[in-house]
């Protein structure tokens, strides 16, 4: 059987039988979308790429909250008359077909006016006439498409960001006065003798002055003030040498031509900080992609639908919310505060908050938890805490997400600045004093040149380009880092701790055994029809794992919730759920998840469902156990005992019952012995752990629903892949301090030149970006040579 | 020779002009997103489907 993939987004199709245009969808919701685009003649869409959509999601009563007007004047950017402007965040933009279809919406609703894709920031801003078109409908609009938009408190309390841009302007400034200063130094280069050369030199030099006044006060403005910083607080970090290097250069360059002395080192003077702005610049843009700021509130919604006193419905903000109120909960939305149960039958979805995908069945008067998930129906829930006090805001107002983990790290480039100051200044010192003793005129000059040739450019570049590329090339293999300073930090750990459910274990897979007798073909047809009426989870991976059989159309049908279902077909009944509910009372306790089964009231046989663990896992462990010591912090029960030590090797720990506290206290225990540690981890109540390690990472399916707390997210796919991940880190290390050695190797060249009084300084022209670029391409081959290496 | 410095001025006058011209693109916003443009580039134009007119250069004169 040809292997079919929908056309729409990609996924197995093999199973449905939906077809439209010759060609085959997995889902109606593709087919439907793919009818959009023919009919609006949008096709290109799939020209582009290949599969780049996705299965649009209901969203029935979801942006309800959009009729809000206050709540909408806080999300537009612009609100004129009839035309509005807002940016929304879209996750599924990862391509140009998504780029093609957001810029070409105006096709879909002419009252869009013109919507700009900014990919790398994954939003889209879109402009519309706001008399036929409502936010709410174009937010509908770009649902029905695929392209939800993730609208999140965030969004809505902080208002138009100021974005920054002087990098930029000081890099614009900076290489437009190097070029010209080079352009203009040129002729004194030469030494060449000539009535016309010494008339028209002070022109050139005073131009070249002024030219570099620009770059000094204002492009180099940060390492100045960074240098007196960090001497305030008697640190000596790399932004002093660089100070320094560029106080000393202008001073020496300016007094040599007011007395006519030389031309000046301008010409390095403006390369430097050129460069070191370039570097600073590389390191920004990588930083960009994936945004860590967020926290709690972006995960909450923003409008809560309140069921007033006369029994009307009013949808209200997020934040008005108080105790006593009476809130409408729906299919699929999110539990924002801490309730007590009213009306309606809740299966609620903690994986946000444990990580457990199995769903929670609570009745009314049962206590509900911010953060879960409401699936089958709606709930009217009584209100006890607001936002701030519930569980989950609590959870993350604990102490250790105040602490900056950053200002505790020196890293490697301050370390290394520190003693490359001490010592060139020293050297400026014995060399001055040397010459003071044999020939005075050369004193100063000497201990100019050591000061400005010391060049601390290439301590200041490898970091950055290194880092940057490592930072880069590890994003596209999917493990996504918050920043540099997460590399050195990996490099240097030596305990890993892995949660158990959603870390180790696939959320997606289920493995199901059956015990019992052999259930005949009717009874197996009977089975699954009867599971196919069903929403439960294990209904449905139940369902999946039985054979093909024709589904029959059933004569009763009954789900009861937390017990099980019952269903009737001609003289055949089948009873599917917990033993009690099917009538069997000899079930020992057991600590798995069982569903059990009886035909006719007889007892059949019972399914059980096991945590499938992550394929490669027992490899992983068993390289990782060579250098780390590992274990396993689980909030479950024991139950999986067996199976983890069975596979994992046998040094592993393995602790269960861990509540998030206890996985905390383990985490600061051992850091006090001088663990330094890793923790792979996921789900919100593990957002405390991750914290307090030296690195967390989370594990997440959907890079865009993870724990803010965390130093890096790494893709579930890419588990097996931990390892190699931290040998990068370790070679980024090694090459960084390669490249401080190849920049000795030019500062001992340069200080040979300014100890000996020799320094013109058409030699600092050529040895300071020479240094400079060797060590920026030095730094971008090996990483990339060392990336190539990760499949 | 001294038409050097007639040289020299013109030069610097339209280099200022063009550093003036890169500010107001950053200010404009022209650097904040540095991606995307490159993959806009290649999108086709689309294919306008009613007739145009016939050009003067269609016309058999």
């Amino acid at each position: 059987m040809s292997n079919n993939t929908c056309f729409h987004c990609g996924l197995d199709a093999t199973s449905s039988t939906i077809t439209f245009d010759d060609k085959s969808f997995c889902c109606h919701g593709c087919k439907t979308v793919y009818e959009i685009f023919s009919v609006n003649d949008l096709t290109c869409y799939y020209d582009l790429q290949q599969a780049p959509g996705a299965t649009p999601k209901d969203v029935e009563g979801k942006y309800n909250f959009l009729d809000n007007t206050k709540i909408v004047e806080q999300l537009l950017e612009f609100n004129n008359d009839d035309t509005q402007i807002v940016t929304l965040y879209i996750p599924h933009i990862h391509c140009s077909s998504c780029i093609w279809i957001l810029e070409n919406l105006n096709k879909l609703n002419p009252a869009i006016s013109t919507s700009i894709v900014n990919f790398g920031k994954k939003n889209v801003r879109v402009t519309f006439n706001s008399k036929s078109l409502s936010l709410k409908n174009l937010v509908a609009l770009l649902s029905s498409i695929g392209y939800e938009p993730f609208i999140s408190l965030d969004d809505y309390s902080v208002g138009k960001k100021h974005i920054d841009r002087s990098l930029i302007y000081k890099l614009g400034i900076a290489g437009f006065a190097f070029g010209n200063v080079m352009f203009l130094s040129f002729p004194e280069y030469f030494q060449v003798d000539g009535f016309w050369i010494e008339k028209y030199k002070p022109l050139f030099r005073w131009l070249m002055f002024f030219f570099s006044l620009p770059v000094v006060f204002y492009s180099a403005q940060d390492y100045f003030i960074s240098a007196f910083k960090g001497l305030r607080s008697k640190i000596l970090n790399i932004d002093v040498p660089i100070a320094l290097g560029v106080l000393v250069l202008f001073i020496r360059s300016s007094s040599e031509i007011i007395f006519d002395v030389g031309s000046g080192f301008f010409d390095s003077l403006t390369g430097l900080i050129f460069f070191l702005l370039l570097g600073k610049f590389f390191q920004q843009k990588t930083y960009t992609f994936l945004s860590f700021e967020r926290d709690y509130k972006s995960y909450f919604p923003i409008g809560i639908t309140k069921i007033a006193a006369g029994g009307t419905e009013e949808s209200i903000q997020v934040y008005d919310i108080k105790k006593g109120d009476r809130l409408l909960i729906r299919n699929e939305e999110l539990i924002p505060v801490d309730c007590i149960l009213i009306k309606g039958s809740a299966r609620i979805d903690y994986s946000f908050v444990t990580g457990e995908s199995k769903t929670v069945s609570k009745q009314s008067g049962d206590k509900l938890f911010a953060g879960g998930k409401q699936l089958d129906g709606s709930i009217e829930v009584d209100v006890l805490k607001s936002v701030e006090q519930s569980y989950l805001t609590q959870l993350w107002s604990n102490d250790v997400f105040k602490k900056d983990k950053a200002l505790s790290f020196t890293n490697i480039t301050n370390r290394i600045s520190k003693r490359f100051t001490i010592v060139i200044l020293l050297i400026a010192l014995i060399a001055t004093t040397f010459w003071l003793l044999t020939d005075s005129s050369k004193a100063l000059n000497v201990f100019t040149s050591v000061l400005i040739i010391a060049c601390p450019c290439a301590i200041a570049l490898s970091a950055p380009f290194t880092f940057g590329n490592i930072l880069r090339i590890l994003g596209k293999k999917k493990f996504y880092l918050k920043n540099a300073s997460v590399i050195e930090q990996l490099a240097k750990i030596n305990t890993i701790i892995f949660d158990k459910t959603g870390t180790i274990t696939a959320n997606k897979e289920t493995a199901i055994n059956y015990e019992g007798s052999q259930l005949s073909l009717d009874e197996e047809t009977l089975l699954k029809s009867t599971l196919r009426g069903s929403n439960h989870p294990l209904s449905r991976s139940l369902y999946n794992i039985l054979n093909k059989h024709d589904i029959l159309t059933l004569d009763t049908y009954e789900e009861f919730l937390g017990k099980g279902i019952e269903a009737k077909y001609k003289d055949h009944n089948i009873k599917i759920g917990s033993a009690p509910f099917v009538g069997y009372t000899n079930d020992t306790a057991t600590l798995n998840t069982t569903v059990h089964v009886s035909t006719n009231n007889q007892y059949k046989g019972k399914f059980t469902f096991y945590n499938a663990y992550r394929k490669g896992i027992s490899q992983l462990f068993n390289t990782l156990k060579k250098e780390y010591d590992l274990v396993i912090l689980s909030g479950d029960n024991a139950g999986e005992k067996d199976n983890l030590t069975k596979l994992l090797p046998t040094k592993t720990k393995l602790l269960f019952n861990q509540k998030p506290e206890d996985k905390l206290e383990y985490i600061k225990y051992h850091q006090n012995e001088g663990a330094n540690v890793l923790m792979v981890g996921d789900g919100l109540n593990d957002a405390g752990a991750l914290a307090q390690s030296n690195v967390g990472i989370a594990i997440s399916e959907n890079v865009n629903v993870f724990s803010p707390a965390c130093d890096a997210i790494l893709d579930a796919s890419k588990f097996n892949q931990l390892f190699n991940y931290i040998n990068i880190s370790k070679s980024a290390i090694k090459i960084i301090k390669w490249s401080f050695v190849l920049s000795f190797i030019y500062n001992i060249i340069g200080l040979y030149f300014a100890v000996t009084g020799q320094l013109a300084p058409v030699v600092a022209a050529i040895l300071m970006p020479l240094s400079s670029i060797s060590i920026v391409a030095f730094t971008t081959i090996t990483t990339n040579i060392i990336g190539r290496k990760l499949e | 020779m001294s038409v050097i410095y007639i040289l020299l001025a013109i030069s610097i006058i339209v280099a200022v002009v063009f550093f003036i011209a890169f500010i107001i693109a950053v200010k404009k916003g022209q650097y904040d997103d540095s991606y995307t443009p490159s993959v806009r580039m290649l999108f086709e134009d689309e294919i306008v489907k009613e007739n145009s007119n016939k050009t003067i250069l269609t016309k058999k004169d």
